[in-house]
């Protein structure tokens, strides 16, 4: 049996990933279990210059899902590489970085940064809904995607994944933008706007307002877009969206997806990621798939 | 360093119509925790609720390897948990925290507790009882609201108990009660845990009549490891720290509420 995938050309030993913002950067999680089981790491949002977050409160929960308005808080690529980066590459998985801007500027003199780093490759974050400039104004169309990506490209020669909102009408057509500008692939969903409401103070229960949506709430629209995307583009798919076990994750692989991210489903259980390993493993032994790849995109429609 | 654990609910009590008390065996979360640290319970095995709720320790007894919270049902969560049977498995995750309570080297003590704060301060109070003085002032809304009083009164060398009503012994806030003894030299440290009322009075207190004050905050919580910096506290010096990781007991002067 073979779990492992070439994923835009990062070998991981498993297409299970962690999503950004949802594991720190790997030491809390390595507490509880050995890193190296997991096909990679996807670090938390990280930019140029470290970013205070917003004020609390900043997660209240929804039915089977979570409320965010984090605002991207992290300490800055500096600290990141120093700190950081030296124990995560002890870890024997891949290491990939999730990087944040607030502008074209901010985004290429970061990768420029981390196209030195002994990193396995970029998330671009294109999709941050609770940010006020950057992210999300260029992650919305296809020129704003393809613009970004493309500059980035001239100075990254790592993988280049483009991660991917959904708070769009099309999201096909920002996946296209990232395609066209060269990315090695693009990453989906970030999560969907929402916001929630006390109905005795009359005021939202995030101090922001609004935060992003994510858990086991939000899984259906983000298989839909994967799926949409996967047809859309040639390029692969790091699909993620409410995945909390081996069989969620084996949906968005048959989606289209050629690896996945365990998001929100880490703080339900410290331990949801290296169990989707292994769900996934007990799938391919029942359903006798001698390699995890040969079963991506392979949904059946109706 | 926290653990997963499928701790079994030795006893459970209750001991006001929504207030309840559980024991759980986690031996291995009660060898190495300390004062002020929280577990986090994950109610259901489904995905609603979907977060772990945080709980703060009341007592822990190491040598038998018990651990006991005490929790009022708030909502949909702790209303599923307060529906556990003895003998039922319950998944939590501890110790969590390591801003913990920091007693040693105080002689005096005041443990300042409102409501259903009363209960992370137990475990403080009676471990700081082995080596100094500790007055504790717990204010609760009424008479039907006050518990554990005897719990205190054994580890206490001073206990005052306050309602807000008047219907039971002092009519008033708890802080005015330890103001008093402030004002005649008693104490110096104050361990305080409550509604963010009582909580802002201390922090005040203490800057007024500069003594040491350790408060345990409470914020909405995602994943209780200091990874999704969704609990979010302002301090003094700019930015945010965590009441998972930095906290959830924090010096008063370091933090803005």
């Amino acid at each position: 049996m073979n779990t492992e995938v070439n994923f835009a050309g990062i070998k991981m030993k498993n297409p299970v990933t962690v999503a950004s913002g949802t594991f720190g950067y790997g030491r809390e999680y390595s507490q509880f279990f050995d890193l190296s089981e997991l096909g990679g790491i996807i670090t938390k949002g990280t930019s140029l210059k470290p970013r205070p977050g917003n004020k609390p409160s900043r997660i209240y929960e929804t039915p089977s899902g979570m409320l965010n308005s984090i605002g991207l808080q992290n300490p800055g690529v500096e600290y990141f590489l120093e700190y950081d980066l030296p124990w995560l590459k002890k870890q024997n998985t891949a290491i990939i970085v999730n990087a944040c801007g607030s502008t074209i500027e901010d985004y290429v003199e970061l990768c420029k940064i981390l196209n030195k780093a002994d990193i396995d490759g970029v998330e671009l974050n294109l999709s941050c809904p609770n940010v006020k400039a950057g992210c999300l104004a260029f992650g919305t169309t296809y020129e704003g995607v393809k613009e970004v990506t493309s500059q980035v490209r001239k100075v990254l020669d790592k993988p280049l994944i483009i991660k991917l909102t959904p708070n769009v009408t099309d999201i096909t057509l920002p996946a296209k933008g990232a395609e066209d500008a060269g990315a090695d692939a693009v990453s989906l969903i970030n999560t969907l706007l929402g916001m929630s409401i006390n109905i005795n103070t009359r005021k939202p229960h995030l101090a922001n307002n609004t935060g992003g949506l994510s858990g086991p709430a939000v899984k259906p629209v983000a298989v839909r877009m994967v799926y949409q995307v996967a047809q859309a583009v040639n390029i692969p798919i790091l699909g993620m969206g409410g995945i909390v076990n081996g069989d969620d994750a084996i949906e968005f692989m048959l989606a289209g997806a050629s690896a996945v991210s365990i998001g929100a489903g880490n703080f339900i259980d410290p331990y949801t990621s290296v169990n989707t390993v292994k769900g996934i493993e007990e799938y391919m032994k029942k359903h006798n798939i001698e390699k995890i790849e040969d079963i991506i995109g392979k949904v059946q429609m109706n | 360093m926290p653990v997963q654990l499928q701790s079994k609910l030795i006893k459970k009590e209750q001991l006001k119509p929504d207030i309840f008390k559980f024991s759980l065996s986690a031996k291995e979360i009660t060898d190495i925790v300390k004062p002020g640290q929280f577990i986090e319970i994950r109610v259901t095995d489904g995905l609603d609720p979907f977060l772990r709720r945080p709980i703060s320790i009341y007592n822990i007894d190491k040598e038998n390897g018990i651990l006991e919270i005490i929790f009022r049902v708030q909502g949909k969560g702790t209303e599923i948990l307060s529906r556990k049977k003895e003998e039922d498995l319950v998944d939590i995750i501890g110790p969590l925290g390591y801003g913990t309570f920091k007693f040693e080297g105080y002689k005096n003590i005041a443990v300042l507790g409102g409501g259903i704060g009363v209960f992370p301060l137990y475990e403080l109070a009676k471990n700081a009882s082995k080596s100094a003085t500790v007055n504790t002032y717990l204010g609760f809304r009424n008479k039907e609201a006050v518990v554990v009083e005897e719990e205190f009164e054994k580890i206490s060398n001073k206990l005052v108990i306050t309602t807000d009503d008047g219907s039971y012994k002092i009519h008033g806030f708890a802080i005015n009660e330890l103001k008093k003894d402030i004002e005649d030299g008693k104490i110096d440290a104050i361990f305080a845990c409550g509604p963010l009322p009582l909580l802002k009075a201390a922090q005040s207190l203490a800057k007024e009549k500069n003594i040491p004050c350790q408060i345990s905050l409470e914020e909405k919580m995602g994943c209780g490891l200091g990874v999704c910096l969704g609990c979010a506290v302002e301090v003094v010096t700019g930015g945010y720290e965590h009441v998972c990781k930095q906290g959830p007991v924090f010096d008063s002067n370091k933090v803005v509420i």
